[in-house]
C-alpha cells in the first residue's frame, strides 16, 4: 500500500458500541452462547489502554418498524408474547422458539432488540460521518429468519441493518461472514438483491449446522452472482483459511465496488472452539480485521461496520479476537505480546480454563492435522469454484 | 414413499405422428430430456429421450441440409413397448428400474392411461430430502452393535433432549459387519450434550471428531 493511503489510516476515527445490558440476551445458564464475552473483550481493551470513554456510542433498541424491515409482523409479536410467558409451547415452534437452540427467556424481545439497534446505531455513526469504523461486538446474529429463530438467533441485527442501509442511505452492501458456520439467514434475506452482495466463509456443512452454504448457492434472479460461499474443509488451519479467504475478499471487493462494508466477526473457527472443527489460531483474528480495514479505505472511503457473531470459548479465545478488530480499527496494527496483567488477575479467578498469556498463540498449540495437503488442495478448489463467475467474466472483458 | 408422491402431473407429450423436429423443438424450450408419446386415448406407445432425437437429426457440421430428417415422424424412432410405473409403486422400486435398465424416466399409467411422469432428477431431489441435508442441521454419526433394538435406543437419547431429527440413514460398517453407523441430522446448532449422552452410554461417535481426541 502506498504511504499517504497508511497515512489515512492511521487518523481512523472509531466507535465501539456498547451497554451493558447486552449479556441480558441470555437464554439458560448453560447455554453456550454468552454475552458476557463482550465485557470480557471490552474490559481486556481498558486494560491495554486502547478504549476510553469517549470512543463508546451508546445502544438502542431497535424499535418494532426497525424490526420488520427483515421481519414479520408476526414474528416479532410472537417474540414480544413469549418475552412476557404469553406464548404457548405450541405455538412457540412454529417460530422456531423454545427450542434447544433458543429457548423461551424473560424480557427476549427487549434483550434481542438491543443487539439490533446497536447495530443500527454503528450504521448511523458511520454513515452520517461521525466515525470512519464502528463495532457492535453484540451483533453479528445471521441465523435469524424472516419469521423463525435459529441457531443461538433470534433477530437478524445484520439483515435488518442492512435493509436500513438501503432504505435510509440507498447504499451497495458488501457482506463479509467469517464465522465458522454459513451465513444462511443474511444470504437468504438478500439472495435476489443485486445490491446487497453476501460473502461467507465457514467450515463446510457436510456435519456443521446449518449445513448450506454450498459453494454453488450464488443467488437468484437479479440476484444471481451476488452470493459468494466458501465451504472449507474441517481441521482447515491458518495458512490455507487465509489464502482463500484473502483471495475471495478482494475479488469480491474489486468486482462489486461496495459503499460500505458490514463484516460478521464470529469467531469460532479457532482450534479451541466446541462447537466446530476448524483448526485456526489467532493469526486469522489479525488479518480479518486488517482486510476489512484497507478493503473499506480503497473503496469505501473506510466506511466499514463490524459485528460479533459466534464464538463459544469465550475466555480464550473471544476476548482476544475481538479486541483486535477494534485495535485495527483505531491504528491498524494488531496487539503483539503479553496480555495486561491486570485483566489476566481479574479474570483468571472466573474462568474455568486456564487464560492465555499472550496475543497469539503459541506454535504447535495443537495436534497436527494428518490430511493438511488434501484439504489445503481441496480448499483451492474450492475457491476456484466460488470465483468461477468473476474469473470468466475477467477473461472474457480481457479479450478485447 | 409412493410414486405419486414425487411424481409430476404436466407430462409434456406428442401423437405418433408429429415430427422429430417438433420433439426437437419441445425438449430444447421445455429444459426436458424424455418425451412419452401417446395415442388418442392418453395411453403411452412410446418414448423418446434426447439421445433419440439427437441420433436422429443432422450433424452440427453439416451445412446446408434440409433437415429432412428431421419431418420423419417420432414414431420411426421411439422405443417401444415401453417401462411404466403405477402411482402406488414404490419410489425404492423405481430407483431399482432406473438402475437396472439403466433409463432416467419412466411414465407412470393408471388404468393404462398416462397420468405422470418420474425422472433420475426427481429421484435425487427426494433423496436430497431422505439425507435432510435441506434444512438447517448438524450431523452426527454412531457405531453401533449390528443387533435389533440399537435404534430407539440411540434416538431415545435425542428425545430426552428435545432436539428435533430431521433424518435417519444406517448404512454398514464395513470394516466389520458385526457393527453398523447410523447417520443422524439434528436440528440445533449444538450437538455437543447429546454426544456426551451418547459416550456416556457407551456409544462410540465417529463424527465430529478432531484428530487426537479420544472418543
Amino acid at each position: 500500500m502506498a504511504e499517504d493511503a497508511r497515512d489515512v489510516i492511521m487518523s481512523c476515527r472509531s466507535g465501539f458500541v456498547f451497554s451493558e445490558d447486552f449479556t441480558t440476551y441470555r437464554f439458560r445458564d448453560d447455554h453456550p452462547f454468552n454475552q458476557m464475552r463482550v465485557i470480557l473483550a471490552k474490559e481486556l481493551l481498558e486494560s491495554a489502554g486502547s478504549l476510553h470513554q469517549k470512543d463508546l456510542i451508546p445502544a438502542r433498541h431497535a424499535t418494532d418498524e426497525e424490526l420488520a424491515l427483515a421481519h414479520s409482523k408476526k414474528y416479532i409479536n410472537a417474540v414480544q408474547k413469549a418475552g412476557k410467558g404469553l406464548l404457548t409451547e405450541e405455538e412457540g415452534l412454529e417460530y422456531g422458539i423454545g427450542t434447544e437452540d433458543t429457548p423461551m427467556f424473560k424480557d427476549m424481545h427487549e434483550a434481542s432488540s438491543l443487539l439490533v439497534g446497536s447495530t443500527l446505531s454503528a450504521i448511523d455513526a458511520v454513515l452520517s460521518g461521525q466515525v470512519d469504523h464502528a463495532l457492535n461486538l453484540g451483533g453479528g446474529l445471521h441465523h435469524g429468519f424472516e419469521r423463525k429463530a435459529s441457531g443461538f438467533c433470534i433477530y437478524n441485527d445484520g439483515a435488518v441493518g442492512i435493509r436500513y442501509l438501503r432504505e435510509k442511505y440507498d447504499c451497495k452492501v458488501l457482506y463479509v461472514d467469517t464465522d465458522a458456520h454459513h451465513g444462511d439467514g443474511v444470504q437468504w434475506a438478500f439472495y435476489d438483491d443485486p445490491n446487497v452482495c453476501t460473502f461467507s466463509i465457514h467450515e463446510t456443512g457436510r456435519y456443521l449446522f446449518p449445513g448450506t452454504g454450498n459453494v454453488n448457492e450464488r443467488g437468484l434472479k437479479e440476484g444471481y452472482g451476488y452470493s459468494f460461499n466458501l465451504p472449507i474443509d474441517a481441521f482447515t488451519e491458518d495458512e490455507s483459511f487465509l489464502h482463500v479467504y484473502e483471495s475471495a475478499f478482494r475479488e469480491i471487493t474489486e468486482f462489486f465496488k461496495p459503499d460500505v462494508i458490514v463484516t460478521q466477526n464470529g469467531a469460532d473457527a479457532h482450534f479451541l472452539d466446541p462447537l466446530t472443527h476448524l483448526c485456526s489460531t489467532m493469526k486469522i483474528y489479525e488479518r480479518i480485521p486488517e482486510l476489512a480495514h484497507q478493503l473499506a479505505h480503497q473503496y469505501c472511503d473506510g466506511k466499514w461496520i463490524a459485528l460479533g457473531g459466534g464464538g463459544y470459548d469465550i475466555w480464550r479465545v473471544v476476548p482476544r479476537a475481538w479486541a483486535q478488530i477494534w485495535k485495527v480499527m483505531l491504528d491498524d496494527q494488531p496487539f503483539q505480546g503479553a496480555l495486561p496483567e491486570d485483566w489476566l488477575k481479574k479474570w483468571q479467578q472466573e474462568s474455568p480454563v486456564t487464560l492465555p498469556t499472550h496475543w497469539h498463540d503459541p506454535e504447535g498449540s495443537y495436534d497436527s492435522i494428518p490430511r493438511k495437503n488434501e484439504i489445503t488442495e481441496k480448499n483451492a478448489k474450492v475457491l476456484e469454484k466460488a470465483l468461477q463467475l468473476i474469473t470468466s467474466q475477467k477473461k472474457y472483458n480481457n479479450s478485447f | 414413499m409412493v410414486v405419486e408422491e414425487i411424481m409430476k402431473t404436466e407430462v409434456i407429450t406428442l401423437e405418433a405422428s408429429a415430427t422429430i423436429e417438433t420433439a426437437l423443438k419441445l425438449l430444447h424450450e421445455n429444459h426436458i430430456r424424455h418425451i412419452p408419446i401417446v395415442d388418442r386415448q392418453n395411453h403411452v406407445i412410446g418414448i423418446v429421450s434426447d439421445r433419440d432425437v439427437r441420433d436422429a437429426s443432422p450433424s452440427i457440421f453439416e451445412k446446408d441440409t434440409h433437415q429432412k430428417e428431421l419431418q420423419n415422424p417420432i414414431e420411426s424412432i421411439m422405443t417401444t413397448p415401453v417401462t411404466t410405473v403405477h402411482p402406488l409403486d414404490f419410489v425404492e422400486e423405481v430407483a431399482s428400474i432406473f438402475y437396472e435398465q439403466e433409463i432416467a424416466s419412466v411414465p407412470v399409467t393408471r388404468n393404462n392411461k398416462l397420468v405422470g411422469i418420474l425422472t433420475e432428477k426427481d429421484m435425487l431431489y427426494t433423496l436430497i430430502q431422505l439425507t435432510g441435508t435441506h434444512v438447517q442441521s448438524s450431523q452426527i454419526e454412531v457405531k453401533v452393535l449390528n443387533k435389533p433394538g440399537m435404534l430407539p435406543q440411540v434416538t431415545q437419547v435425542f428425545g430426552k433432549r428435545k432436539v428435533n431429527i430431521s433424518s435417519v440413514l444406517i448404512y454398514p460398517y464395513k470394516p466389520d459387519s458385526g457393527y453398523k453407523i447410523i447417520v443422524v441430522r439434528l436440528q440445533t446448532m449444538n450437538p455437543l450434550p447429546i454426544i456426551e449422552d451418547l459416550k456416556s452410554e457407551g456409544y462410540e461417535v465417529l463424527w465430529p471428531k478432531m484428530p487426537g481426541m479420544s472418543s
